[in-house]
């Protein structure tokens, strides 16, 4: 319990610190670095709120596939990042304005929640832990209710990886490429041709 | 859940704050515009499962992965324009992207 606890706010506080580094490190690589670390804070606050497959999930699609992602498009572009921050103090008061004013809002909303006792019951009970595990328990709703909500997902899925490939795909003109075909296909009569050299003279 | 719902709600609230300060603070730099919006949606989810484990509904983490999806979609689509534009214009900075305002 006291466990539960103290890592819960060790992991906050990662959290909440590597988000501050996101979006204030000089250098944008090391921005998403400091991204994976929060989605990794992140998921280990799924895993006490006992969410372990979203936990997994986050870990995999998003420090395996999303973050990744990130570090390619930064590293690939070459872009002038210092000129980029320029008038980076421009906006801070702006920013802190709306920020705090943000916070405070959200603080007020939590501090004044009352959840309705009609909640309590639930749409869909979550399964005692030692029965039922949370991947086996979130399949199990996902596969039968909402199944067609699951199948738009995919969709989703699929229109952004088609989306991708044509926004960035480009056919590039005046590259040579190995044509096997066109080599199986050569006779000895177009790639070979006899000279007769005659001695001293050259071809 | 033995931690208290308001500590991971003030949590999410934090992250939340951070990435629209984000937004504001880098004006300039799309790439970073585009990570602040994945904290936010990170916040959110953290929402969502708290509430999740709170109220005893697993509705909660269904839709948090549904906001997984295309929070994933989303980063996929934003980048691939960005390394389109770059490739067009040679530059990604917010303020010189203003082909359509004729």
């Amino acid at each position: 319990m006291i466990l539960q606890t103290v890592s819960f706010y060790v992991f906050v506080m990662v959290l909440v610190g590597s988000a501050v580094l996101v979006i204030s490190a000089r250098n944008p690589v090391h921005s998403v670095l400091f991204l994976v670390l929060a989605f990794f804070s992140a998921a280990a606050l799924f895993v006490l709120a006992g969410a372990e497959f979203l936990a997994m999930i986050l870990v995999i699609v998003y420090v395996g596939a999303v973050a990744v992602l990130f570090l390619f498009v930064v590293m690939m572009l070459d872009i002038n990042f210092v000129r980029m921050r320029e008038g980076f103090l421009q906006y801070l008061p702006i920013g802190m304005t709306v920020g705090l004013l943000l916070l405070a809002e959200l603080v007020l909303v939590v501090g004044t929640l009352v959840s309705a006792p009609e909640v309590a019951a639930g749409a869909a009970p979550m399964p005692a832990m030692d029965q039922v595990t949370n991947t086996e328990a979130l399949g199990n709703l996902l596969y039968t209710r909402y199944i067609y909500l699951f199948q738009a997902a995919g969709m989703i899925l699929l229109v952004g990886m088609i989306g991708a490939i044509v926004l960035t795909h480009r056919v590039r003109t005046g590259v040579r490429k190995q044509s096997l075909a066109a080599q199986v296909a050569r006779t000895r009569a177009e790639a070979v041709e006899l000279k007769k050299v005659t001695p001293r003279s050259g071809i | 859940m033995e931690i208290a719902l308001g500590h991971y709600l003030t949590a999410a609230a934090i992250v939340f704050t951070l990435g629209v300060f984000g937004i504001f603070l880098n004006r300039k730099n799309v790439i970073i515009i585009l990570m602040s919006i994945e904290l936010m949606l990170l916040a959110v989810n953290i929402n969502l499962v708290a509430f999740s484990a709170h109220a005893g509904d697993l509705v909660g983490q269904v839709f948090a992965m549904f906001v997984l999806t295309v929070a994933a979609a989303e980063a996929t689509i934003g980048l691939s324009i960005l390394v389109v534009y770059f490739r067009n214009q040679g530059t990604v900075a917010v303020e010189d992207i203003n082909l359509m305002r004729g």
